[in-house]
């Protein structure tokens, strides 16, 4: 266990204690900020290990949401429509990764781009299952209080987050990560000595899905109304990269904390500029990416000082 | 007659694809970069065809001269000032970026000209024309037949100048390229103004069809990846190709199967052809 995963561990664990402090609105930011930690930590395993350029994660978000919502409210109960959408997500995405990840640089991009169209189209046809374009109301949870449903959508959410962080941490000390680390920097050569990229690529692509639809899952039973648009929407595959880039590509701690500061950011986006908050963010995203392409980790004390000294 | 008829708004709307898609298609095999911000620049053409009509009174295919210049410049520039810093960079971020650019622009065009849908309609209407039992809206010919033509002159451009010549080289070997005297940002900034000016022809022309709004540019992204992806990369025979390939699917999946579900049919055989056929149509293996 490396120090920046011990770092990783014990900022997830300060996460838990905002209850604490209280208030619907610490709550709700709360949940937000570990869906988002879970958005990025995921990503980063395809796109920050393995280096494919992945913009699927709306298209996973969204499964899991419509397959948890689904099943919702065909009376199922919570933790086993999470329990499905979680697995079903896992072998589908292992089985589409490995057709896929065969695909290079911008082909792969715009592959997993098209991921998210086709399943909104669907979604949107199959209006029998699933309300189409007029989305879908899920029932509510229970008739507790709306003070302890929200506690307790932020500690599910939390939960995924944890579970997110374990795999991340697991797999990047794994002989997985090595892999996946061997693929990114020279996938035709670690193919020729003998490594089953194919495999690797499928699992990774697969543990990128699975805690995605998950929180997927939960996010659709906590706001009781998807619609397709919402779900599939292209910012939850492009916010991912942007938080990953802003914290620093491939360690889960920068990952992770490049989620919690993105989120800090769009707040005060949201609060201040309604009108132009797209707009604001894609200056964020195009300053960020022209001036610190290596994210915040880039700015380490050490560097700015040796800088300073020879000032 | 149903078949003629299919055929006809097939082989209409895939030349108005085949424009949507030429300049995306140039950029993403010139530059190697897969601009996102194109679907916004057709659409901000749509509207400068709508405000010239409306104020002036210049019908759109005049309005195709005022906005080729403009776009090519605002191309330039932007790849000159913008892009050309991170060109070299892997994927990610190229097209991070242009997905933060295309946010920018979305976002100006919906603040300055509201979400609302709005139409070009032209006073008098032009009406249709009539062979045996299929009929064409005359506006939808019009938009055809110039699209044609601007596609016609890139492939002019492409094989005649000497522009065209070192565009070409670049996209075919871009260190030999530079070995043969070939100022390469130069023509990344030039192919890029191209690919503007194009989108911004396309929209002109598509403001003569469809109607207009901010929310529409994702759908004509969307065709311009399945297009290029259909046909071939960076070859103007391939975007044609891809555009009437992906119109003639679209036109009679919508007719057997309804037209909600020719988007996914759409983006399905994107995905067949992106895993059996990368290279596309007419374009060759190894390609890339």
């Amino acid at each position: 266990m490396t120090r920046s995963n011990i770092a990783l561990l014990v900022l997830i664990a300060a996460v838990a204690a905002l209850p604490l402090f209280g208030g619907a609105y610490a709550l709700r930011l709360g949940t937000i900020a570990c869906l988002y930690a879970v958005l990025a930590l995921s990503w980063n395993v395809v796109g920050g290990l393995a280096g494919y350029p992945s913009f699927a994660t709306a298209a996973f978000f969204g499964y899991g949401a419509y397959a948890a919502g689904v099943l919702l409210g065909h009376g199922w109960p919570l933790w086993a429509a999470i329990a499905f959408a979680t697995l079903s997500a896992f072998v589908a995405a292992a089985a589409l990764g490995a057709v896929l990840l065969r695909l290079r640089g911008h082909y792969f991009a715009i592959a997993s781009l098209s991921l998210a169209e086709v399943l909104r189209e669907l979604v949107n046809n199959a209006t029998d299952l699933t309300g189409g374009g007029m989305g879908l109301n899920i029932p509510l949870a229970s008739g507790a209080g709306i003070m302890a449903e929200a506690t307790f959508f932020f500690f599910a959410m939390w939960g995924v987050l944890l579970a997110t962080a374990l795999m991340a941490i697991i797999v990047g000390g794994s002989k997985l990560g090595f892999a996946l680390a061997c693929i990114r920097q020279n996938e035709t050569a670690s193919s020729m000595v003998g490594l089953n990229t194919t495999l690797y690529k499928a699992a990774a692509f697969g543990l990128s899905a699975c805690f995605v639809s998950a929180a997927g899952g939960i996010y659709a039973a906590w706001v009781h109304y998807i619609d397709p648009s919402d779900v599939f929407d292209v910012l939850y595959s492009v916010k991912p990269i942007v938080m990953a880039l802003m914290g620093g590509l491939g360690s889960p701690l920068g990952v992770a904390c490049g989620a919690f500061l993105y989120l800090g950011l769009e707040e005060v986006v949201w609060r201040n500029y309604i009108q132009i908050h797209t707009g604001v963010l894609g200056l964020l995203i195009v300053l960020l990416l022209l001036f610190l392409p290596h994210g915040l980790s880039s700015l380490r004390p050490d560097r700015l000082w040796r800088r300073a000294k020879h000032v | 007659m149903q078949a003629a008829q299919i055929l006809i708004n097939a082989l209409v709307l895939g030349c108005l694809y085949a424009c949507i898609a030429i300049g995306f298609s140039l950029v993403w095999g010139v530059l190697n970069v897969i601009n996102l911000i194109h679907g916004s620049f057709i659409v901000l053409g749509a509207y400068l065809a709508f405000g010239l009509y409306n104020a002036l009174h210049i019908p759109p295919w005049y309005a195709v001269i005022v906005a080729a210049p403009l776009f090519f410049v605002l191309g330039y520039l932007l790849q000159r000032l913008v892009l050309n810093r991170v060109i070299t960079a892997p994927v990610l971020v190229t097209l991070t970026l242009t997905f933060g650019l295309d946010l920018i622009l979305n976002n100006a065009m919906i603040y300055f000209f509201k979400a609302d849908y709005r139409k070009l309609t032209l006073t008098p209407s032009l009406g249709s024309v009539s062979i045996f039992d299929v009929v064409v809206p005359v506006d939808r010919l019009i938009a055809t037949a110039a699209a044609l033509a601007l596609t016609g002159l890139l492939y002019l451009l492409l094989r005649r100048s000497r522009i065209g010549r070192a565009i070409v080289a670049v996209r075919l070997d871009r260190d030999a390229a530079v070995l043969m005297g070939v100022n390469v940002p130069s023509i990344y900034a030039i192919a890029f103004g191209l690919g503007a000016a194009l989108a911004g022809c396309a929209g002109v022309l598509m403001a003569l069809i469809f109607p207009i709004s901010p929310l529409t540019s994702s759908a004509y992204l969307g065709k311009a990846f399945v297009v290029c992806v259909l046909g071939g990369l960076g070859s103007v025979s391939g975007a044609l190709a891809g555009g009437l390939l992906l119109a003639l699917v679209e036109g009679v999946g919508s007719t057997f199967l309804g037209p909600s579900h020719a988007t996914t049919l759409s983006f399905v055989l994107l995905i067949i052809f992106l895993v059996l056929r990368p290279q596309g149509l007419v374009g060759r293996k190894g390609f890339e």
